[in-house]
């Protein structure tokens, strides 16, 4: 699954770490995520289409 | 947004502790389980009241380790709780495959010595850590 958070990320100057520490993770999750290594689950999907105030599609993309 | 200057604030500090009381409890267990194993023998010559106590405090703080390990499960996040998952699932099919091998290597008279419990103990160790940092080195 493809996304968009590391590019959210960096619009709003932020860390790995802060973005985990938004969204109750480790970074190294946050890092998974983006790299598209590890597919979050609905709930932490939508913790952070919450968190940049979009939908989880305009984040979240299947392959 | 807090500056946290790596690690992430409230989240990282309430899984240190819990893997902080997580070691705290094994310790104790191991401790517990040595006292138990030892005491008889080198401590008070296999009088039976303090041998049941050692054994009924070993088994307690097992209990007290086993609710550690599931408050610190709980307090991972998903890909945490995944790696471990994988981590345990490796750990219980090598432990099952490999321990019922090597207790029937025994009994159809290949091995001259009787198996030990320990040795399976150790695999499963090391099968749970080779799972660990497998699944850490998948995410990274």
């Amino acid at each position: 699954m493809k996304n968009r958070l590391k590019v959210l990320r960096a619009e709003r100057d932020w860390t790995q770490a802060q973005l985990a520490h938004e969204l109750e993770v480790s970074r190294q999750t946050v890092n998974a995520i983006e790299k598209g290594k590890f597919d979050p689950s609905l709930p932490l999907a939508f913790k952070a289409a919450r968190l940049f105030g979009l939908t989880i599609e305009d984040i979240f993309q299947d392959d | 947004m807090n500056d946290l200057n790596g690690e992430n604030g409230d989240w990282a500090v309430c899984n240190k502790k819990n893997t902080a009381r997580l070691g705290y409890w094994t310790l104790a267990w191991v401790v517990t389980m040595a006292a138990a194993a030892f005491g008889p023998k080198l401590v008070w010559d296999f009088a039976t009241v303090p041998t049941i106590v050692a054994v009924l405090i070993n088994l307690a703080v097992g209990f007290g380790m086993i609710l550690a390990n599931r408050r610190h499960l709980q307090g991972l996040d998903e890909m945490q709780r995944k790696i471990f998952l994988d981590a345990g699932a490796l750990t219980l099919g090598v432990g099952l495959v490999c321990g019922l091998s090597y207790e029937l290597l025994e009994d159809i008279k290949l091995i001259s010595f009787e198996p030990q419990i320990s040795h399976l103990v150790i695999l499963m160790c090391v099968s749970f850590m080779v799972g660990m940092v497998a699944g850490h080195r998948k995410y990274r």
